[in-house]
């Protein structure tokens, strides 16, 4: 053993983390979250069948019934079901981290000096790996099926980026859920009852004009409805409208407000 | 010389690692910790014996800044643990009652993860994690996930990872608890090379020979007070060197036996009710030549006679002085005697 006891030699100790800390110390946990999807990989299968099987499914039902024939439905549908898909995995951010605090190493890293919103958006940036993967399956889902978005690869691109983006936002709500809650199980419970009504309750599947007036006023507030229908703006016309400042500006305010309440439960907890 | 630079480090400059005064938790209606003080001198190992749920741990995780305490105060090195908590945790480190590793990754690839979070670089942490691997015997098992780990290999790691920043003030939640003898002969030889080095070790335990073994000083905690303190010598003194147990034959005669036990040895004994054993602590053992020539005179025959080592059990007894009334109610008694089964 080395005969020496220094903390960090020569640097004067501080009670703050700086915000370079923060992100660093939060990038590592990120690093800890894909070794940890490495090591076991069947943790994916949700987001590798969700898009195959739900894709498939959902076009060959509606398809016909609501756009004609399905080659016409896909662009509808695949930036519907892309949103439905990658929100619905952010759940399993929540109830892993459920499963995870419950875990001794967790104790570790509170004792540790680093910043305490490290270990939370460690994980929760991890899982943008998941949603990564959603994304291009049904994106490739679709190809496969006949989709060819006049938008072009580059508005795609960014229209995958933009619901990877807020649906790491919207993690931050599960992840809430995860750190309150006293089972994963009933993490999984809370989430579904939020989102089943809001991916549903939206533009997603079906044209809103034959809804009843009070289901379309509820459609046309829904934030999944905004950034389902920027989604379309962008692979299908490549053009970005308001729409996309509203998702946006949404997903903001949604870490805003969950990441400091996220933090503060999750140091309260013991 | 080491436990000075920590002390210059620290920047406190008191000879104290930790000072604790009057800690207190609640869980609901448990006060789980109730006005606990506990001082420590840097560089010296202090031991908190008691038994389970007696607030050991709670106090502990207070100390380590994990639990924030519903009263009292406590400072590490001069720091304290809630107005400077980061200060604090940046000179501890913990090791829990149950291994805080992360047992979906490889041993190497924890300890690449903790040096990385202590600030370390890419290279500095792969290096620190194979000398520490090194270290702790745990080479070959470097690779492996750690579900396939024995009890003593998670520990040894667990160990392993809170040595990474070499903290000046290391805690210790029952460290060789469930672990075999071979492995607890070496983690208390590990245990005591940290203070060779000039760390400050402040470990629970719930065997007495461990705290024997290891600490300069001793806290018995009990329902969350501290009810003795002292160095080992001190506490042992007043528990007696070495304990006698002792059986009659005849089940009527040990009320007679235990007041000649307790005339001869001059200390208070207990009973356990069903099996009728006698326990006394005592100073000396040559004592037990009188006791058994006494015995004799009353024509009080034995059916089991040994001395021992004084058990936790013992400790705990002297010093609480539960269980050591004259004729306690046999449902007390037996509520007692479940106790010291659990300890």
């Amino acid at each position: 053993m080395k005969s020496k006891t220094a903390v960090h030699p020569g640097a004067r100790l501080k009670n703050r983390t700086s915000f370079g800390q923060s992100v660093r110390h939060s990038l590592t946990m990120a690093y800890r979250g894909l070794l940890k999807i490495r090591r076991t990989p069947e943790q994916l299968f949700d987001v590798t069948l969700q898009p195959i099987i739900f894709t498939l499914m959902f076009t060959y039902i509606f398809g016909g019934a609501i756009s004609g024939d399905v080659i016409s439905y896909l662009p509808v549908i695949i930036p519907g079901i892309l949103v439905q898909t990658v929100i619905t995995t952010s759940i399993v951010t929540g109830v892993q981290l459920r499963e995870d605090m419950d875990k001794g190493v967790f104790d570790r890293f509170k004792s540790l000096p680093i910043a305490r919103i490290a270990p939370l958006a460690g994980a929760l940036l991890a899982d943008t790996i998941r949603y990564t993967i959603a994304t291009v399956l049904t994106f490739g889902m679709g190809y496969v099926m006949g989709f060819r978005p006049d938008g072009g690869l580059g508005h795609v691109a960014i229209a995958a980026l933009l619901v990877i983006f807020c649906s790491w936002a919207i993690s931050w709500i599960f992840a809430f859920f995860g750190v309150i809650a006293r089972t994963a199980s009933s993490v999984q419970g809370i989430s579904m009852i939020v989102l089943f009504p809001l991916t549903f309750l939206s533009n997603a599947f079906v044209p809103t004009d034959t809804m009843p007036n009070w289901l379309q006023w509820f459609v046309d507030i829904n934030p999944i409805s905004h950034l389902v229908t920027a989604v379309r703006d962008l692979v299908n016309s490549g053009s970005v409208g308001w729409d996309l400042g509203i998702s946006l500006i949404g997903a903001a305010v949604i870490v805003a407000v969950f990441a400091p309440i996220t933090v503060r439960a999750y140091m309260r907890r013991t | 010389m080491n436990a000075i630079n920590v002390l210059e480090k620290a920047g406190g400059g008191s000879e104290w690692a930790v000072e604790a005064s009057g800690l207190v938790k609640t869980f609901g209606g448990n006060r789980a910790v109730d006005g606990v003080s506990l001082n420590v001198r840097a560089g010296s190992i202090y031991g908190v014996l008691g038994p389970n749920g007696a607030g050991k741990t709670t106090t502990i995780r207070m100390l380590a800044t994990l639990l924030k305490p519903d009263g009292g105060s406590a400072r590490i090195f001069g720091h304290d643990v809630i107005r400077e908590s980061q200060i604090v945790r940046q000179l501890i480190g913990v090791t829990g009652q149950y291994a805080s590793v992360d047992e979906s990754l490889s041993a190497t690839e924890n300890l690449i993860i903790f040096s990385r979070l202590l600030g370390l670089g890419r290279a500095e942490s792969r290096r620190k994690a194979a000398e520490l691997l090194e270290e702790f015997g745990l080479t070959e098992a470097a690779k492996r996930p750690l579900k396939n780990f024995s009890g003593g290999m998670r520990r040894r790691l667990d160990l392993a990872a809170s040595l990474i920043a070499q903290p000046p003030l290391i805690f210790l939640d029952e460290p060789t608890t469930g672990l075999d003898p071979r492995t607890r002969a070496q983690m208390w030889e590990t245990i005591r090379r940290l203070v060779n080095t000039g760390s400050t070790v402040l470990l629970t335990t719930q065997y007495l020979d461990e705290a024997d073994q290891l600490a300069d000083r001793i806290a018995v905690i009990d329902r969350g007070t501290v009810v003795a303190e002292g160095t080992v010598d001190e506490l042992k003194g007043s528990v007696g060197s070495s304990s006698l147990h002792l059986r009659v034959q005849d089940q009527t005669a040990t009320g007679e036996a235990r007041r000649i036990v307790e005339r001869v040895l001059q200390a208070t004994s207990s009973v356990s009710s069903e099996a009728g054993k006698i326990t006394a602590p005592m100073a000396d053992a040559d004592r037990v030549t009188d006791l058994l020539v006494a015995l004799r005179e009353s024509g009080i025959r034995l059916a089991e006679i040994s001395v021992q080592k004084p058990t936790l059990d013992e400790v705990f007894l002297t010093i609480t002085g539960r269980g050591a009334q004259e004729e306690p109610a046999p449902d007390k008694q037996a509520s007692t005697r479940n106790q010291e089964v659990a300890l």
